[in-house]
């Protein structure tokens, strides 16, 4: 199995600027109970924080209402989860019972509403719940078409878009204006462009931007302003290519179906101490569900245009459906990010009892396999701290890939 | 002396329209196994959201393998297709009845009649208030290789049907369902014809709907759960807005009235029931694989279940909704809309509510089962909304719809004793 050298730590001489902001992020990534969106409200009197759970939802509306877009996604492997329990079932994700937790131990109190987005049956009960246990508080549960039809499936999405849209104006006490989306999009986009930067460069060297600490960098973005955040990004792209990192030689593989439960990070970690080094993953589906820029022309109602780009440019990820006139089958779309990517297997790694991701599962690992692609697959909890059987498992898969590229 | 004479036993009149139900599924079994040779068209499609009367005007023929899979669960077989399903990659954590549909199709696509299955001329997803439609007829249209048409119904979230998301499910209606029909069939789309299946529909929903409430009185001439499963079989499934499902619903309305008039209670797998001890409202489907043992577990201490939102799935008539022939598409959409589990948790604890009061029940019981996160995400929260609100005990039991490995018979009888233990307590507190 071939050592990594990069998986546990930041570079290490002259890497001071890296390690400080990679260990913000990690302090932003553990901030489960919201204290940066607290010292956010505290410094912006009058604003609105609105959280949004997995997978997409258009943050560029809470922010062109002047408001702070945060990503609830639940509490990680730090939250004891007790009165959170207490509402669910024993055969369901941990997602939904840590982010009740911390909605009832009063740490979302700082929100001042949450998009719940069609994502599942669970986020979606997820919703009615909130709805009956935090009475008074703003709950949207957004739904998504499942047709491709700008006449049909855009319509109606523009029109969930409108209504989001005037209750976000209602909510921060003024109307959204066109000229504030617009601003809002850009933005966006920029982020959309960093983030899509950071990953192409750990395609091209993995070994320069390590996927634990990418992670991290990423979930730094739930409680930060879009605009610091598309800068730590930017950051940490350029200080990570000129980290000097020697190369390593590892499977290259791409990580997919944890999209909304997060893995801990213990386990990236592992992945990669066993030799993988993942060059593609889903981690943050949600910011980079539409591919490529919004970028509404000027007589376009950017509204119609946020719509347009999520059925014309949106991932047919697992909480989609995949009409018949998608243009492609299922898990071709997998398997071109992996070869763009250039990963030589695939890890498919799913939360426990998570639907989208388990029912997709077999159809995507036909289509993965047949385009002579090694895989292997397993499944997790936000909270699960037994690593040894995944690092014994993706070894013995990173060997399999080096023995048989070798061969 | 002579002996008063017993009223007369309702039983023939029961077998009648039981009868005429076995007939009806036989029928419609047999045409199906027929299909390749009579070139009938096949759409498979949902439960709930399901557009029975609009295949109907088409003259085609619906397979729902929902029921497919709850009969594979009744009829002991669905073991075997889950594993099946499993041992093709399919995770142990997901939807038992998909794996047990997958499985019976692995297995040569076998229906309760002992006839194969035809495969489908096209795949209808009606994505009606269940997440885990759209990954199954994903999966069924890489079997079959068969077209898929998406009937997108949005939530109500806000628990009221908009304007907006009617015309949405209109519009896919006119634009995309009924051509996908039209191409399969080679026939026009026939707005007469399908008036008067709807016609016909609002006729037998409104026996149903009677035949429902009949629970409100004491005892209940029927059971609501166990009992009512049969009862809204042909509704929920390929008959409703048929000449037969109206005359199935009249004759089951009858003998519904004829139990009233006698003061009977329901009637079981194992006879009439006893005294009726207890009155249950129940949110969940029920587990299949052990019905009969399940719904011993309540008769059997004299437990009648009076309501049922499982009942529901396939349409919320005794809330009021009607079809509607004057309104053939809206009407449709409206239908799909209201299915029980596209509505939001508050407006489903305000239906239990509404059962705990109108159908005077001792308490909620809900039977969480671990395939349908639909019904089950919440339900905890649902049952302490109710305890507080009516002042009701709740209780709680976990099995699953098809998969025999999540029914454990003796922790489940243990908590309806238990349960059940628990209100007579009350009871003689109250009395006290």
């Amino acid at each position: 199995m071939v050592a990594p050298l990069n998986a546990d730590q930041p570079a290490a001489a002259g890497a001071a600027p890296l390690q400080a902001l990679v260990e913000r992020a990690r302090a932003l990534s553990e901030d489960v109970q919201l204290e940066a969106v607290r010292a956010w409200k505290a410094a912006h009197p009058g604003r609105i924080a609105v959280g949004s759970l997995p997978v997409w939802a258009p943050r560029e509306l809470i922010h062109a209402a002047g408001g702070l877009p945060v990503g609830v996604r639940g509490g990680g492997d730090g939250v004891e989860v007790v009165r959170g329990d207490a509402y669910f079932q024993s055969y369901i994700c941990q997602l939904p019972r840590s982010t009740l937790e911390l909605a009832l131990d009063g740490s979302y109190d700082c929100l001042d509403g949450v998009i719940f987005p069609s994502t599942c049956d669970v986020i979606r009960n997820l919703s009615g719940m909130w709805q009956l246990l935090l009475p008074g508080k703003y709950v949207r549960y957004l739904d998504v078409p499942q047709s491709l039809r700008e006449d049909l499936g855009g319509r109606f999405l523009e029109h969930e878009l409108r209504t989001l849209r005037d209750e976000l104006g209602q909510l921060a006490g003024a109307p959204i204006s066109d000229d504030a989306l617009r601003a809002s999009i850009a933005a966006y986009d920029a982020h959309r462009r960093a983030i899509e930067d950071v990953y192409a460069l750990r395609a091209a060297t993995p070994w320069l931007a390590p996927s634990w600490e990418l992670y991290l960098v990423l979930r730094a973005g739930d409680v930060l302003p879009v605009e610091e955040h598309t800068a730590m990004l930017r950051e940490y792209r350029e200080l990570a290519a000129a980290s000097g990192r020697p190369m390593e030689d590892q499977a290259r593989v791409v990580l997919t179906g944890a999209f909304c439960e997060r893995p801990p990070l213990g386990l990236i970690q592992t992945v990669e101490r066993s030799g993988c080094a993942i060059v593609d993953d889903d981690l943050a589906l949600g910011l980079r569900f539409i591919r490529g820029d919004v970028a509404p022309p000027p007589d376009e109602d950017p509204l119609a245009a946020l719509a347009r780009a999520f059925l014309a440019r949106g991932r047919r990820c697992p909480t989609m459906f995949l009409p018949d006139d998608a243009g492609q089958a299922k898990g071709e779309a997998l398997v071109e990010d992996a070869r763009r990517a250039g990963a030589e297997g695939v890890i498919f790694a799913a939360a426990s009892f998570c639907d989208p991701a388990l029912l997709d599962q077999p159809m995507t690992a036909k289509a993965v396999e047949a385009a002579g692609l090694p895989s292997t697959s397993f499944k997790y909890a936000e909270n699960t701290g037994q690593f040894q059987p995944i690092r014994e498992q993706t070894g013995a898969f990173a060997d399999a890939i080096k023995i048989w590229s070798d061969a | 002396m002579t002996a008063t004479p017993l009223p007369a036993a309702p039983a023939p009149q029961k077998d009648r329209s039981q009868e005429r139900q076995k007939a009806m599924l036989a029928e419609h079994f047999a045409r199906l196994a027929a299909a390749p040779e009579t070139g009938a068209k096949v759409v498979y499609t949902f439960v709930p959201g399901n557009l029975t009367e609009l295949l109907l005007s088409f003259d085609i023929l619906p397979v729902l393998p929902e029921i497919n899979a709850l009969q594979s669960g009744m009829r002991q077989r669905s073991r075997e297709f889950i594993r099946e399903a499993e041992k093709r990659g399919h995770s142990e954590d997901v939807c038992t009845y998909v794996k047990c549909d997958l499985g019976m199709k692995l297995k040569g696509n076998v229906g309760p009649t002992g006839d194969r299955l035809p495969n489908p001329d096209l795949l209808l997803l009606s994505y009606t208030g269940c997440f885990t439609f759209m990954k199954w007829f994903e999966l069924l249209r890489e079997e079959y290789r068969a077209p898929t048409c998406m009937l997108h119904v949005p939530y109500q979230a806000d628990g009221k049907v908009t304007p907006s998301a009617r015309d949405y499910v209109v519009r896919q209606l006119r634009e995309e369902v009924i051509p996908a029909l039209e191409r399969i069939t080679g026939r026009a789309y026939d707005e007469d014809r399908l008036r008067e299946h709807l016609r016909r529909s609002a006729e037998a929903e409104e026996d149903l709907v009677r035949v429902l409430r009949s629970a409100r009185r004491r005892p209940s001439p029927i059971d609501g759960y166990f009992g009512a499963v049969y009862y809204v079989g042909p509704i929920f499934s390929s008959f409703r807005g048929t000449a037969d499902a109206a005359a199935y619903y009249r004759e089951l309305r009858e003998e519904v009235d004829e139990r009233v008039r006698l003061g009977l209670g329901p009637v079981t797998p194992d006879g009439p029931m006893g005294p009726e001890r207890f009155r249950l409202v129940v949110e969940g489907p029920p587990n299949w694989t052990s019905f009969r043992e399940f719904w011993r577990m309540f008769h059997a201490e004299g437990a009648v279940c009076v309501a049922s939102t499982y009942t529901k799935v396939g349409g919320t008539y005794d809330e009021g909704f009607r079809h509607d022939p004057d309104r053939p598409l809206e009407t449709l959409a409206e239908y799909c809309l209201g299915c029980y589990t596209n509505r939001s948790l508050p407006t489903r604890v305000d239906v239990l509510c509404r059962y705990m009061d109108e159908y005077e029940a001792d308490g909620l019981l809900v039977n969480s089962v671990k395939s349908c996160n639909s019904f089950s995400a919440g339900q905890l929260l649902m049952l302490r909304e109710v305890e507080r609100r009516t002042g009701k005990p709740g209780g709680f039991i976990e099995s699953d719809l098809v998969d025999p490995r999540y029914f454990s018979a003796a922790n489940v009888k243990n908590r309806i004793d238990a349960y059940l233990q628990m209100i007579e307590q009350r009871r003689r507190g109250a009395g006290a």
